[in-house]
Formats: structure tokens, sequence, C-alpha cells
């Protein structure tokens, strides 16, 4: 009998005997059901960061932007822009269209210089560090447009960012010493959790340009959490998402931050940050026009004004 | 692992005999022994394969030993190369400088201002490949996809001119008298003679297992052969490990891939100088075998074909670019009769690979765990689409 299905399996079973019962009941006209599509999370599985390093407590500042200006030529992406974010705490940075939330991320990540001011992660600036250094010190980030390595597999997707914090070079990898069986081990076990977290351990050898759309901005965020890292950067990870995905995103995120991370969050969409954020700072035009908990925001005017262009008495 | 989705539980039973399994999983599934004994029969076919004269495989106009020595080499070329450029997706179009370089330090080694013996001057050329290979990727791997092959296509030239132009290296004469390894003569092999129409074992036709003489190709193709299964063991070994995840997350977005932890630059840069290494490996053994080397053994063209071998073989798979290399090296030389038409030929064939395989060969295949998980994939559609 190799046509057992898991006794254990708690999603509705679709491929066991006989599937065509329970498809006919799900979906009579043979159109799958979208939410049967969303990937289930398991909230449960311990994702908690690993020998994190030096850390600040709980309600901390944990990153710090001061008085950063970027300019490329004339135009300036970030005018003087601070803020901070604290441990343990879910931070949205919202803003409209080219008003440098991306551009922020990529100050934080090392990506750009910027022209003055600078960063400073658990107090230290981080100066001319190169990118792969910021993400060992534990900045991880997903991206706007998706962008995973699409003909690696998913398992080999989160590897790569478990590997952030392996040293594995070419003799230990040539004798197999003990040094790369460890991290080999360790590694897999540490990427297979993520995925069972994510719900993704299923399709851990599918390549990355094989999944689903809401699959692979998952596959995004274990990736960045396979770094281990203290601040988690998620660049509009609810984009092309329908209101049933976001509302599993926003679980997600607030799943994450329970297991120890700290979230920075860019989104467009209003109702998903203030559902989620603890804070928000707003940008326009490069400059933060506004900080506060989501309250404070959506009373204020000049977030109004920035976000609808005009007068409240004109939108109506 | 755990979970396991629904999906899973379809793999076995009656779906089994709906797809036929792929070569590679048929050889999976069978017991170790069997794997055990299929893999010395292979190994023994190769190394035999010069003494059995098998009709039509063989090279008429020219020694097949000979023959399959030089495709050994371009396979071992393939090997260095892929890792440069099917591994680490960099494309690296004058591979046939650090080919120069393993073979040339072997002459003025051991035969033009010095005489060391042939297993120092070996590794000394490796080393020296390797090390060129640093100084070249050093300043160039901060440049990027078409920047990278301009600069590296201008390095196979510059090594070919400066060949050329140094008297110290020889000049366009080159170095002749390049010294033998040094032999073992262990055991003889007869060769097998096909003349009346059925193969008998020839006893006046011999080679000894490792005799380095001047007539008989064949025990060279078997030091190839050595040197070739070494070199595929080091790449199994590194490909499945953290530097080769490295390789294919720079080649995938390199961008990312620093964001993500990787020290792209570094890794790239072990990436050229492995290559170098075994470009320089696989120059060193043409000078053994040749015995004499010039500036002309060194072409711009050998560039091309060594990348036309990686990529009709299907970049970042090694068995691919073997076969890649074989069918580059091979057909040439067994199609020696059509003399003006091979290039005529070959320039074809790889015009109708690019059409109906643009990916190569053998393109690189996910872990046969992947496979399945397509397979379930197939399957569950089907399912879907039946019910």
């Amino acid at each position: 009998m190799p046509e057992d299905t898991q006794p254990d399996s708690t999603q509705p079973d679709r491929t066991a005997a006989n599937p065509t019962v329970d498809e006919s009941a799900h979906a009579p006209t043979g159109v799958m059901d979208p939410a049967d599509e969303v990937t289930e999370i398991n909230p449960d599985v311990d994702i908690t960061p690993e020998d994190i390093g030096p850390t600040v407590a709980e309600g901390e500042r944990l990153l710090e932007v001061d008085d950063v200006t970027l300019r490329f030529g004339g135009v300036v992406a970030l005018n003087e822009v601070s803020f901070h974010i604290n441990k343990g705490e879910i931070l949205g940075l919202i803003g409209p269209n080219g008003a440098g939330k991306t551009t922020c991320f990529n100050v934080m990540t090392g990506v750009y210089q910027p022209t003055s001011g600078g960063v400073r992660f658990l107090g230290n600036p981080l100066g001319k560090r190169k990118k792969f250094a910021i993400t060992k010190l534990g900045i991880a980030r997903t991206f706007q447009n998706i962008r995973l390595f699409a003909n690696m597999t998913v398992l080999e997707n989160v590897l790569v960012g478990v590997d952030a914090h392996h040293s594995t070079g070419i003799g230990s990898a040539m004798f197999r010493l003990p040094k790369h069986r460890r991290e080999e081990e360790q590694g897999h076990a540490r990427a297979m959790e993520l995925l069972e977290f994510m719900g993704l351990a299923g399709k851990a050898d599918e390549l990355a340009r094989n999944l689903p759309y809401g699959d692979q901005r998952r596959l995004e965020i274990a990736r960045a959490l396979a770094t281990s890292p203290q601040l988690l950067c998620l660049d509009e990870p609810a984009a092309g998402f329908n209101p049933a995905e976001k509302r599993k995103l926003m679980e997600l995120i607030q799943t994450i931050r329970d297991q120890g991370y700290t979230v920075l969050l860019i989104e467009h969409d209003m109702k998903l940050v203030m559902g989620v954020t603890d804070r928000i700072v707003v940008l326009e035009f490069g400059r933060k026009i506004a900080e506060g908990t989501p309250a404070e925001i959506r009373d204020n005017p000049a977030v109004i004004a920035a976000y609808l262009g005009v007068d409240e008495e004109d939108a109506s | 692992m755990s979970t396991s989705t629904p999906a899973t539980t379809t793999t076995t039973g009656e779906n089994q005999d709906a797809r036929r399994p792929g070569f590679k999983e048929r050889v999976n599934g069978l017991p170790r022994p069997v794997k055990i004994a299929l893999w010395v029969a292979f190994a023994l076919f190769l190394f035999l394969l010069p003494l059995l004269n098998i009709p039509f495989v063989t090279t008429e106009g020219s020694d097949f030993g000979g023959v399959l020595f030089t495709v050994a080499t371009y396979v071992l070329v393939a090997l260095g190369l892929n890792i440069v450029v099917g591994y680490a997706g960099l494309l690296d179009l004058g591979y046939v400088g650090f080919y120069a370089v393993g073979a040339y330090t072997v002459g003025v080694l051991s035969a033009e201002h010095a005489s060391l013996p042939w297993l120092l001057s070996v590794p000394i050329a490796i080393g020296i490949a390797m090390l060129s290979g640093i100084i070249l990727g050093a300043p160039t791997l901060r440049v990027r996809g078409d920047y990278l092959a301009i600069v590296t296509l201008g390095f196979g030239e510059i090594v070919r001119l400066t060949l050329v132009n140094t008297q110290w290296l020889g000049g366009a004469q080159g170095i002749s008298d390049i010294p033998k390894p040094p032999g073992l003569e262990l055991f003889e092999v007869p060769a097998i003679d096909w003349s009346s129409g059925a193969p008998v074992v020839d006893l006046d036709t011999t080679s000894t297992f490792l005799k380095f003489g001047i007539t008989d190709f064949v025990p060279y193709y078997w030091l190839a052969l050595i040197v070739i299964g070494l070199v595929v063991l080091f790449d199994v070994l590194v490909k499945n490990s953290r530097v080769g995840r490295a390789w294919e997350a720079t080649r995938e977005d390199e961008d990312v891939a620093e964001l993500m932890g990787v020290p792209t630059f570094r890794f790239k840069l072990l990436a050229f100088a492995l290559g170098a290494a075994i470009g320089g490996l696989s120059g060193a053994l043409f000078a053994t075998k040749s015995g004499f080397i010039n500036p002309q053994s060194f072409e711009l063209i050998l560039s091309i074909l060594f990348i036309a071998a990686v990529v009709v073989g299907g970049a970042g798979n090694r068995w691919g670019i073997i076969v890649g290399a074989i069918v580059v090296s091979y057909f040439p030389e067994r199609f020696r009769e059509f003399a003006d038409f091979r290039v005529l030929v070959f320039g074809l064939a790889l015009m109708l690979l690019a059409i109906f395989r643009p990916q190569g060969i053998l393109p690189p295949r996910r872990t046969l765990r992947a496979k399945k998980a397509d397979e379930r994939q197939a399957i569950l559609e089907e399912g879907e689409a039946s019910a």
C-alpha cells in the first residue's frame, strides 16, 4: 500500500487514492479554489536566529539612520533622513512612489554610500563595509522585484543564505574535512527548518523559478532569514498579492517578529502597514515628513496630503 | 525533513511506468555492488578503448591513441573552463592563455633553461598557471559580462604574442626536446585486430602501462585518463559544497549573492584560479606528449573551440561538457577525409545544436530529487486535468 496518505497531514487531501471525490466536492467547475494555492506556514517551527553575536536589549536602538543625504548628481534621493529601529519592533517605511524608500534600504545594506550622514548598527557606524560584511553583521533584505537564484533549487537558495556565516573553503570541501561536514549538516537542518516554517519544505528540490509567485515571495523571506539577521528588511513583500494573501503575510510578519527578529517593512498598502507595524516612518521626495504610531500617522495632515496630493475637502 | 505535503505521496505505484525513467535514475536505482561493477566496467572500457580498435570509431588516418590523447586534453580543458564559465558564469575567451602558460612552464623548466624532472615541473606549471589566473583575475574580475570577455580575449593574444616575440622562450621556433615522464612499465596490454572481420587478440601489438615512448601514444592517453578522473572527483567534491553554491549564486545574480553574504569577488577569483590551474595542467600534459611546443599551438581558435566544447555540451553540467569536448575534438579527427569541408560541417553542426538544443547536449540537470519533484508536479497536474 504505497499510496497511503500521511496521517498527520493537516491540509486537505488532494492527491491520495481518491482525488476525484475531493476535487468535485471542492471545486465542481474544475477550477481550483485560489485559497488552496496559498501555502500554509507552520508558525510553530522554531526559527529563532542562531548565534547572532553581540546585540542590544529588547526595545533598545538596533539601527540608527543619522542625517543621511544621498545625491545622484543633481538629484537628491535622500535628504537628511534620520530615524531609528528598536530591537523587537516592526517599523513601517512608507511613502508615495519615488519617495526614496528602496534607496533608504540600499544605503542601509551597503549598496550605496551616503553622500553625508551615516548608518549605525548596534552603535557602530557601517562605514565603507562591503555588502556581504553588512549581511554578516546582521542585516538581511528581500527585493521589491523578486530576485531569487532562479536556476538553483529552493533548498540551495536558502543554503546560500545560511552559508553567510560559514567558512568552508576549497580545502575543507575538497578533502571533506570535519568542518565541511559539520557546516553542511547544520546548514541543511537550519535551511529545512526555515522551509518548513514557510510551508515550502515539500518543494525543497524544485527550481526556484518554477515556484508559484506567492511561494517565490516567501522563499525570498526564507533566504533572508537564513542569514540569521538581527534586522530583516522587507521591500514590498505584498506586491502582487490578493487581500487573502496579504492577510496571511501580515500574520507571517508578526510570527517572524515573535520568533525574535526585528522587521523593517516597506509597503504601499496602508491597511497592511497600519495593521502590522508598531511605528511608521513616512518619506516624501527623500525627506522624512512624519514618524509615529499607526494611529498618529493616520491623522497626520502632512501624510494625508502626501498620499492624496490635495486637501481633504477636494478629495471627497 | 519530517513534513511532507500531500504531493509527495504519489511518487511510487502505478504512475511509475507512465514515464520512462532517465538514464541517471535507472543507474541510481541499481543496488550498490551493481553500480560499482558498472563503473569499473566503464573505466575498463575507457582504458582499453585505444586498443580495441573498434571499427568505424577508430580513426583511420591518424593514430587512434594520439587522437584519444587530444580528446582527453580537451576534456580536461573543458572541465577547467566549466568551473569558470559554467559554475561561476564568467565568460573567459582567452583560456588558451593558461593552457600555453602550463605548456611553456614545463618546456622552460625541463628543457629550455633547466632540466627539472617531469614530476617537479608539472606541479610548478599548475602553480604558475594558477598564479597567472590570479594576476589576470584580480584587476579584471571587477568588470562583468562582455567586458570580461574582451579582457580575457586580449589576455590570450598577449600570451601568444609574447611567446612569439620572446627569444628567451624560444621565439617562433618554440621549445623542443621536452622530456618524457618517468615510466613505470607495470604490464603489457595487447591490442585487438579486426582485419579478419572478427576480433582477434593481437599479441604482437602491445602497449605497456605506463611506458612513455615516442611512437606509442596510448600510455599518454592513460595518464590523461587518470588525471581526468582525479579532476572530476575534485569537481564533484567542490561543486557540492559551500564553494559550489557560492559560484552558482554569483552566476545567477551577483548583486543579490553579495547581499546574501557571499564575498563574490573572492569566489570569482577562486573559480578563475582553479580554472587556470586545470588549463595549465592540460597544457603541461600536451607539452609532455608532443615533446615540442611553439606559439602556433596556442592560437585564438583554440580558445573558441574550448568555449564551444563547454557551450555545446551544456555549461554547468560536468558530464555534458565532457561530451561537448569529445564532440568538438573527436569528430574533426574522425572525419578528416572531408578535409576542407571539415570546418563547414562543424559550423553547421553547431548551428543545428543552437537551434535544437540551445542549452547544450546535456544541459545541467538538477539532482535526482529535483527530477522527482518535477515528476510529482507533472503527475499532479495530469491528475487535476483528468479529474
